[in-house]
């Protein structure tokens, strides 16, 4: 990382500890801003937060690794969550994600080589009664059919 | 997403936005205590704890700071009931919250939404906003002097286990969602160390409709140990998935009609940290004392290989133990690993019964609530499927 | 442990201690509980594992430890309480109600037995091939609960790569069995915070900052999580090998010394209690081992009392007679943990350290001079070892600096442990061996070395000889018998004052060229302060950054081990407060049983400043040999 970008990075964190206030409960909040302006929690940041809220860089490490939507590995722009749990599986969940593979030419787990899309499974987001779920970014797409789905990622930015 | 008029005798029923705290003020916080202690209401994530009890030890303890939390980390697959409050009825939820922070003497109220729905965050927090207009938050709320109250939402980040209490308080204070030891219990030292009540999202709705009609009123619905109405949140085979109030003590077999299930061959009930019901025993009714779940019905009809259902249940607990327990951690792994035997054939009899009584252990020797529960799948689909799953296919029972 | 009050612990386990009342006579302050059908009465708040203690039932644990806080994960010290669906950690369970506890049903020792199998089946390696071997809390377990076989299987490929790039600790998770007592030990304890658990569910594992080798991260070595680790995860970087080697070479002349810590706890390793010194057998043995030399490493001690007491009294000096502005308080520099947790978390207090190197590294610069001069040996052929009580002393060693003899001053850093072995590998009971001598030119030492060992030693070593030298007097006329109490025990912080008086004395010889006389320390208060273990030394340091009463100290004692020395890193396990304070007793009775006491007046140290070092304490020989700088490294990861 570049000094500049350093700089611009630890004085992102410290408004982010005004907001939320100097206090280890605020270590979620702080970690779940730098994950969306950033897409992952770069490792300059999270020695920042360590220093600012003055814990142990390793604890940092060790509560984003706990947490699915958190990661400290860059991912790309946007990140497709495809709900693998029984009843989206059911609902055909396995068509979807083989014609999104196929789409972005990618498996679950990687990222395109524009940094376009990442593709993650995720554990129940919740939409049962309308699957299968595909959650990109903070956004749920129930109901989603293969075609829908490459329909759906063709209008993501 | 679909929206529709929603039917149902209590949470369902007729309220009107502020309702229940103009009411909840006007009366001490023991009267309030008083008719939550008449309804019996039971915590509406799943375990069932008495609500009036929570309350009222919180309520009793002398402490500065009080926190009230409403538990949103709606997790378990096959449940969605709390998507459809938060979204269609954030009335009842957040004024249950107030009525809560006035009845235990709390100041601040949290409420813990889970990462996946992070796309409700902004209409919430406006709706909050609009109630701080209203006064319905904030200082003197509706002119009762020293009554100050505000909600806040924090967050979750995607782990199942910070439905767990403990682990959710846990994840408020920036550590891993790791169920912590009890007791000490919430109630006693919960956030930040303070007493503090977590109360499930349809358990906050259902006080808003117990403050203004009383105990009384919502004891007449369900059953004895069971009153009032449950939210259930179906899916799976049916014609009709979606959400639906029905009164404690509705027999399996009523809902299935009621959802247009056919060909039914199981049932499972309160997720995957729940059991699995075969057809045989569809007369079972939902409720605490019989058949519990916080919510979760998933239909499955004769086409679907239970071995694999339990294979996607087991493949969930693996990665969404928190890992910190023994029985939990590698208990779960071998689980999955039996499931994977039988799936390729290559098990012993023996073996899964030592597998049985390892989901004996997990039962009883983990520390938090999923890995005690994480094996009830495991031995009731075995238990109750065993027939198609180690004589229907000759053991291969790939997808 | 000594500062529970202030562990970093999550709330949840903090009030987890509820207070024990002092009057157990009044209502309430007692509480009987039935344990298998048995009735015991114990304080409120009592766990039911200490409960069980006290009624003599025992009940295995693993992520139970005495120096840390409750983490009840590991559940293996599971019981059934009447009344309860599940069964309750014990360890974890503070009782404060009465309630019927059973220890040993059919569902307690099915789930102990599944849990034990559970964590063999994820327990990578065997037994011949782990140097925990008869030592391994698991292994026990698995013994006392009768394994017979793997019901769970078991793992047949490592499921992590060993971590070596420490010169110090070596991590080998795939023997890890999650416990968190490093965890536990490095975050609450220590306060160094290096080890986490990363990630959740199966993958759980414990490891560093962005999974980084362990020499890339803040660690400083202290090994205390070894000392905790009840398995082989964690283990000292041995070089018990390269040492043989140098044994069997007939060209080389391999020479030891040893430290008074591992001294008073290697007996522990030979089935010995707590508390049994092995000085004399433990030369006896080193001989027959085929060490050419064996010296004692107080005699560096003695010196480290003279450079870094002259030190200490040149930056009064200069701060209160020439007005200069000097780094105070002085900063003892000879616990390597200690020095390299400053040089990350306060490395603008690099000045303040005292420049004078450890004994360790003085003695290795002087065995490589001075020494091999003596004896006729080319310094090349001199292979120097050091028995110490610590895992950071092997890193010592290592730093580049520690050259000043023209070769790496000390070439290995041996802990007790590793020590033991080599003992046992030579077929030697140590404490069969008839007593020896520690071999010339440096002979005996004073019982003011051999304190360094525990907590508060070295600054009593050092106000025996400050207050000779300042005062003219005999400190047994200040503190009686010359031990001065207020700065033993484990308290975590301790703090004294001497006010000097008025009356001062005649400058010794051996400073005469240094200051003019004592007048300037009229009326002065000196102000010491001693800490032990890093989480403590925080306290301190973070009090003297704020401004707080540690700032106007002169001199402070800081150690990285709790305990000091004695309860350091590569000493035997298992370490507890009760085993630690054994060792301390041993060192101090063997003190009093000396009858040279203070360092200035240890003959070989004075022979040393006449013959070799003749510029005196911190001229410039000194300063080349026995004097060293620091690096610093702040916070930051690369």
């Amino acid at each position: 990382m570049l000094v500049l970008e350093k700089n611009a990075m630890t004085e992102e964190i410290e408004l982010l500890v005004v907001k939320f206030g100097k206090s280890r409960s605020s270590l979620l909040p702080i970690l779940q801003d730098i994950q969306r302006s950033h897409k992952h929690i770069p490792d300059f940041a999270q020695q920042e937060v360590a220093r600012l809220l003055d814990i142990h860089p390793v604890e940092v490490y060790s509560v984003i690794s706990f947490y699915s939507f958190l990661n400290s590995n860059a991912k790309g722009r946007n990140i497709v969550r495809l709900c693998q749990t029984i009843t989206c599986d059911m609902a055909g969940k396995e068509n979807v994600a083989k014609a999104i593979e196929r789409e972005l030419g990618i498996k679950f787990g990687e990222t395109t080589k524009d940094n376009k899309f990442t593709l993650e499974y995720v554990n129940c987001l919740g939409m049962c009664d309308q699957g299968p779920a595909l959650l990109i970014n903070e956004r749920v797409f129930p109901k989603v059919t293969p075609e829908k789905a490459v329909q759906i990622l063709s209008e993501v930015k | 997403m679909e929206t529709k008029e929603r039917k149902g005798a209590v949470l369902f029923s007729k309220y009107t936005r502020g309702e229940a705290i103009k009411k909840a003020i006007s009366k001490t916080r023991e009267d309030v205590l008083y008719e939550l202690r008449e309804s019996k209401l039971k915590g509406r994530g799943g375990a069932g704890f008495p609500t009036a009890t929570k309350w009222m030890i919180v309520a009793a303890a002398s402490s500065d700071e009080k926190y009230i939390i409403c538990n949103a980390d709606e997790g378990e697959p096959g449940t969605f009931k709390d998507r459809v409050l938060l979204l269609e009825y954030p009335q009842l939820v957040f004024d249950g919250m107030v009525v809560g922070g006035y009845t235990i003497g709390a100041k601040y109220g949290i409420v813990y939404l889970r990462g996946e729905y992070e796309y409700m965050k902004k209409s919430l927090e406006d709706y909050l906003e609009a109630m701080r207009k209203d006064n319905l938050l904030g200082n003197d709320i509706l002119g009762k002097k020293g009554f100050n109250f505000d909600i806040t939402i924090r967050m979750g980040s995607g782990a199942y286990v910070c439905g767990e209490e403990t682990a959710l308080i846990e994840s408020l204070e920036g550590n891993r969602g790791e169920a912590r030891n009890r007791p000490p219990f919430p109630v006693n030292t919960g956030f930040m160390g303070k007493p503090t009540t977590v109360n499930n999202v349809e358990t906050l709705a259902a006080i808003s409709h117990i403050t203004i009609k009383g105990g009384e009123w919502f004891r007449k619905h369900g059953t004895d140990k069971s009153t009032g109405s449950k939210l259930f949140s179906v899916s799976g085979d049916c014609e009709k998935p979606g959400v639906y109030e029905l009164p404690w003590g509705t027999k399996i077999s009523e809902l299935l009609e009621l959802v247009g299930a056919k060909n039914t061959k199981a049932v499972q009930v309160g997720g995957a940290s729940g059991t699995c019901i075969p057809k045989s025993q569809f007369d079972r009714t939902l409720a605490y004392e019989d058949a519990a779940t916080g919510g979760s019905i998933m239909i499955f009809n004769e086409s679907r290989n239970m071995l694999h259902v339990l294979k996607n249940f087991m493949e969930f607990f693996v990665e969404e133990s928190c890992g910190q327990c023994t029985p939990c951690r590698i208990g779960n792994v071998k689980l999955l690993e039996g499931v994977e035997m039988i799936e390729k054939g290559e098990y012993t009899f023996a073996y899964m019964n030592q597998l049985k009584d390892l989901g004996d252990t997990m039962q009883v020797a983990s520390k938090c609530g999923l890995g005690q529960s994480s094996p009830n799948s495991f031995i009731s689909i075995l238990e109750n499927f065993k027939e198609e799953i180690f004589n229907g296919n000759g053991g291969h029972n790939g997808k | 442990m000594e500062n529970k009050d202030n562990l970093r612990a999550p709330v949840s386990q903090k009030s987890l201690t509820v207070e024990k009342p002092t009057d157990l006579t009044t209502i309430g302050g007692t509480i009987t509980v039935e344990i298998n059908e048995k009735k015991v009465s114990v304080p409120l708040g009592t766990t039911i594992l200490e409960a069980c203690k006290i009624a003599g039932i025992s009940i295995p644990t693993l992520c139970n430890h005495e120096d840390l806080c409750v983490a009840g994960v590991c559940r293996i010290c599971v019981v059934e309480v009447e009344g309860m669906r599940t069964l309750q950690a014990s360890c974890a369970y503070p009782i404060t109600a009465p309630m019927k506890i059973k220890t040993s049903t059919p569902m307690v020792r099915k789930a102990r037995r599944n849990i034990i199998d559970l964590l063999l089946s994820e327990h990578y390696g065997e037994c011949y091939s782990c140097f925990r071997n008869g030592k391994c809390e698991l292994q026990a377990l698995a013994k006392e609960y009768g394994v017979d076989s793997y019901p769970y299987g078991h793992v047949d490929k490592p499921k992590y790569e060993v971590d070596n790039s420490s010169y110090s600790v070596i991590r080998d998770m795939s023997k890890c069995i999650l416990c968190k007592r490093c965890v536990r030990t490095c975050i609450d304890l220590q306060e160094v915070g290096v080890l986490e658990a990363i990630d959740r569910g199966d993958k759980t594992h414990i490891s560093t900052f962005l999974d980084k080798p362990l020499a890339d991260v803040i660690c400083i070595n202290c090994g205390q999580c070894i000392n905790r680790c009840p398995t082989a995860a964690l283990r000292a970087n041995d070089p018990s090998d390269e040492i043989w080697a140098a044994i069997d070479d007939p060209t080389k002349h391999v020479v030891i010394q040893t430290a008074p810590s591992p001294r008073a706890a290697i007996g522990e390793e030979f089935g010995l209690g707590a508390g049994h010194s092995m000085t004399r057998e433990l030369n006896t043995a080193l001989k027959r081992i085929g060490f050419d030399k064996v010296f004692d490493t107080n005699f560096t001690a003695d010196l480290t009392i003279i450079e870094e007491g002259t030190e200490l009294i040149l930056r009064l000096y200069k701060a209160l007679v020439k007005k200069e502005s000097i780094a105070l308080p002085q900063l003892t520099s000879c616990s390597p943990g200690w020095v390299k947790f400053l040089e990350h978390y306060y490395p603008e207090y690099i000045d303040n350290l005292s420049s004078a190197k450890s004994p360790q590294q003085m003695f290795g610069a002087l065995i490589k001079t001075f020494y091999a001069k003596k004896a006729g040996i080319d310094p090349k052929d001199v292979v120097s070892v050091a028995l110490m009580p610590c895992s950071a002393k092997k890193f010592e060693c290592n730093r580049p600096e520690m050259n000043s003899s023209g070769y790496k001053d000390v070439d290995y850093g041996l802990t007790t442990r590793e020590m033991a072995r080599m003992i046992k590998e030579a077929g030697i009971n140590l404490p069969e061996m008839p007593k020896g001598d520690f071999d010339n030119p440096f002979g005996e030492a004073s019982g003011a070395g051999l304190i360094f060992g525990a907590t508060g030693g070295v600054m009593e070593a050092a106000l025996r000889s400050v207050v000779e030298f300042v005062l003219g007097v005999k400190v047994e006329d200040v503190f009686a018998n010359a031990n001065i109490i207020p700065l033993r025990g484990f308290e975590g912080v301790k703090y004294v004052e001497i006010p000097l008086g008025e009356k001062m004395g005649p400058v010794p010889d051996i400073l005469k060229h240094l200051v003019p006389n004592w007048d300037w320390l009229k009326g002065v208060t000196l102000k010491v302060a001693v800490a032990h273990g890093t989480a403590n030394a925080k306290k301190v340091m973070d009090n003297i950054k704020a401004g707080g009463k540690f700032s106007e100290c002169h001199f402070v004692e800081l150690m990285a081990c709790p305990g000091g020395c004695i309860g350091g890193g590569g000493q035997p396990i298992p370490t507890t407060p009760e085993i630690r304070k054994k060792r301390a007793e041993a060192i101090y009775a063997e003190d009093e049983s000396l009858t040279l006491r203070k360092s200035h007046e240890n003959p070989h140290v004075v022979q040393i400043y006449e013959e070799f070092l003749t510029e005196g304490p911190c001229g410039h020989l000194s300063h080349k040999l026995l004097h060293t700088h620091y690096t610093k490294r702040g916070r930051y990861i690369a």
